[in-house]
């Protein structure tokens, strides 16, 4: 057990492309292409019961009457989905006990990363479930955990382990005919993670996955889903890099919290998959709904997220604010460079009365990027005394860059409140030079300046992301400038 | 140390410096006095390396290098460090994380490796006690919403912790008040040793009376005219500027 709990996998650093690598596994690959046997195909290999095959059927059907949305302020070649692989996962001989058993490839891949097993445990006591190529490979801390009676596994495990609860949850904020994305990730999810906190509980440990695409031209369908029952806690972690590849590749994730009274969840996300290269050649193409359901009364979901990835993100991680007095929140940096494209915000449904939201949005962009913010907050008639502060922010890094904001705010009763503040700068050439005359080079003075900019972001990550997502800032920017 | 010889700069093709020299050595407290727009600032710049100045001839020869060769940053690791008339805000950013790059980037350069943690928050302390610094400030964004006397002293503060070989000192005692003037000379004078040396620009005759300088320069229209000793000073108050233009 101490052994195994020394292996945890530690937590990838810095997402440095300079990682132009991928791990070479035998492949149990679905045929390419999407029709109603790739599901099958995908439900037999996870062994599912019939209603979650049904599910998956009933998604890919809706999925065929829909087309992708066109609204966002993105552009990209149209995207082939016969030309996509839409399962992959490593071979597994036989169930492993300890991470020895592991595809040695894997744990190489790991160490390219900079994954320190020991030390992140030491620093950080933090349970990982790291998902390589839609399985997960190893889950930890499970034991710790289920003292708790907390539940924290892959997705298929859970399926397979507690099927009533991932039946009685799934798709109850995001249902699959939600939109394009959600219907396409509902027919063909691959895994992911689930996490159940009972009554009353706080989780003692932060919780986190790492995901990681791995395979050509195999699109990424990750499920999560968070169940936080009255008066629990967690804070969950998601963070993610990707080797680097000329071929686009799919991510189409979707992210259900729900949080039933008294309940609170934090999820933290960085994300850095694979941007491009300089001349925006390759990357990931990133299409996530991501949501969360404040159930009961006073109850809170807040999301913290660093984007940095992607060539292409389109993300609005929301809230529903159906409980009297809940809370909503998203603190939300997104950079972009060279020509990556990002679409990202929020919504805030507020349902309930005395319900309160904030939104802190910090964009930065560089290059001949484009960043967009795009929000709605909607109050309806009987969320009295509700509240909602926005900001939203922009800072430009030269000239050929993009930064927009779209903020849509409905409210239909007049006790509620709602402040939106926005501003957009630049860094000042003066900025620059009383760095460099401290003898700060112009490379170091623009991750500075970055950083103190998106401080009342990262101050809400939790301690060792914070710092993982500080240096990750100042690389994305790498070459900005100069 | 440093050595001017007859240096000419434009900005936006205006020839703001026409032909300066000028010889610090180590150990020695220079002030340059002048009128308003003569062009004390611009020669600060132009020794640090600001870009968007067009140095049209002359050179500046530093510790036997040529500094019109090297980027604003390696001037500052090779010692010169410019206190600002007028201080940048960089929000978000605290004192003690630019000051500590700051350091580190400038070990870097000198090939050693980052300064302990430990080492650098009891030299921060220390420094602070000199210039009599709220504890405080030093948590604070550099320079946001610092008072005008508070940016000054965060100028000479920097200076206390980065140890210049080279530091010009531009107008840093307008906006202080009479307490923070004496404290910030007195913290001047205390980091003054053989081997560094200070160019003081300034206004007023008052800082030199606690900074006293070896050597006095008027600058006036992008020269400098004349050159004294600390009794010049007070001449020049006396008789004002255009004592000087008439004996052009
Ligand atoms: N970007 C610029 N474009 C054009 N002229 C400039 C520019 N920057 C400075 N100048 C001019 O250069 C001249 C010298 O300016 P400088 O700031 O060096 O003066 P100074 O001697 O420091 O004055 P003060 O005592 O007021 O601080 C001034 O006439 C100023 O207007
Ligand atoms: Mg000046």
């Amino acid at each position: 057990m101490e052994k195994e709990q020394n292996n945890i996998l530690e937590e990838v650093t810095q997402g440095d492309y300079k990682y132009g690598f991928y791990t070479d596994i035998e492949m149990d690959t679905a045929p390419m292409g999407l029709s109603e046997d790739t599901v099958r195909f995908i439900s037999a290999k996870k062994n599912e019961p019939e209603w979650l095959l049904e599910f998956r059927l009933k998604a890919y059907r809706h999925w065929l009457t829909l087309t992708e949305p066109n609204w966002a302020h993105l552009h990209h070649a149209p995207i082939n989905y016969q030309d996509i692989i839409f399962y992959a996962a490593p071979k597994r001989k036989k169930e492993l006990t300890s991470l020895d058993e592991v595809d040695p490839d894997l744990l190489d891949t790991f160490n390219k990363l900079g994954i320190s097993l020991e030390e992140q445990k030491r620093l950080s006591g933090v349970a990982v479930d790291a998902v390589i190529d839609s399985v997960s490979v190893k889950t930890t801390f499970t034991e710790t955990l289920s003292k708790y009676g907390i539940i924290f596994c892959s997705f298929s495990e859970a399926v397979q382990n507690h099927p009533d609860l991932v039946r009685q949850y799934l798709a109850t904020v995001v249902p699959a005919t939600d939109n394009f994305f959600a219907a396409l990730n509902s027919a063909v999810f691959s895994d992911g993670s689930f996490c159940y906190i009972p009554k009353g509980v706080r989780c003692p440990i932060e919780l986190s996955t790492y995901f990681r695409i791995n395979a050509a031209n195999t699109g990424q369908f990750e499920r999560t889903l968070i169940v936080a029952d009255e008066g629990a806690y967690v804070s969950y972690m998601e963070g993610c890099t990707a080797p680097m590849r000329d071929e686009n590749q799919l991510h189409a994730a979707i992210v259900e919290i729900i949080a039933m009274k008294d309940a609170e969840v934090k999820y933290s996300t960085v994300q850095n998959w694979y941007p491009g290269d300089k001349n925006g050649l390759g990357g990931v193409y990133n299409f996530v709904t991501k949501r969360g359901m404040c159930k009961g009364s006073h109850s809170k979901i807040s999301w913290t997220q660093v984007e940095t990835g992607s060539a292409i993100t389109w993300k609005y991680p929301s809230v529903v604010l159906m409980g009297d007095y809940s809370v909503g929140e998203f603190y939300s940096v997104a950079v972009t460079n060279n020509f990556q494209q990002a679409d990202t915000g929020t919504k805030m449904m507020h349902l309930g009365k005395n319900t309160r939201s904030t939104i802190i949005s910090k964009g930065i962009s560089a290059g001949q990027s484009n960043n967009s913010y795009r929000g709605l907050v909607k109050i309806i008639k009987r969320a009295e005394n509700s509240r909602n502060y926005s900001q939203c922010d922009s800072l430009l890094l030269g000239d050929k860059c993009g930064a927009h904001t779209f903020p849509y705010i409905k409210a239909e009763n007049h006790s509620s409140i709602i402040e939106h503040e926005a501003t957009t700068s630049k860094i000042s050439d003066d900025q620059l030079f009383y760095c460099n005359q401290r003898g700060i080079s112009t490379e170091s003075a623009i991750g500075l300046i970055v950083n103190g900019y998106a401080k009342e972001v990262l101050q809400h990550l939790p301690m060792e992301f914070a710092v993982e997502a500080q240096k990750l800032l100042a690389i994305s920017l790498e070459g900005s400038v100069g | 140390m440093l050595s001017i010889k007859n240096l000419s700069a434009s900005i936006n093709g205006k020839e703001i410096l026409k032909g300066v020299n000028l010889e610090v050595k180590a150990g020695e407290v220079h002030a340059i006095m002048g009128p308003n727009g003569t062009g004390k600032s611009t020669l600060a710049y132009v020794i640090a390396g600001r870009q968007g100045y067009e140095v049209t001839s002359g050179e500046i020869i530093f510790n036997g290098r040529n500094l019109l060769e090297l980027s604003t940053e390696e001037r500052a690791c090779e010692g010169i460090f410019l206190g600002f008339q007028y201080p940048v805000e960089i929000p978000g950013v605290s004192i003690t994380n630019f000051l500590r790059t700051a350091m580190n980037e400038q070990r870097k350069y000198h090939g050693l490796d980052p300064i302990p943690a430990k080492e650098f928050l009891s030299k921060m302390e220390e420094k602070k006690k000199m210039l009599e610094l709220q504890d405080k400030l030093t948590n604070r964004s550099v320079n946001e919403g610092f008072s005008g006397g508070e940016k000054k002293k965060n100028e000479i503060f920097q200076m206390a912790m980065l140890e210049p070989m080279l530091a010009i000192l531009d107008e840093t005692d307008s906006g202080l008040d009479i307490d923070a003037l004496r404290i910030v000379a007195t913290g001047v004078n205390k980091l003054r040793r053989p081997d560094n040396a200070t160019v003081v620009i300034t206004h007023y005759q008052r800082l030199l009376d606690y900074i006293v300088p070896d050597v006095v320069h008027v600058l006036f229209d992008g020269r400098i005219v004349k050159s004294g000793g600390k009794e010049m000073a007070l001449e020049l108050e006396e008789k004002g500027y255009e004592w000087i233009k008439s004996q052009l």
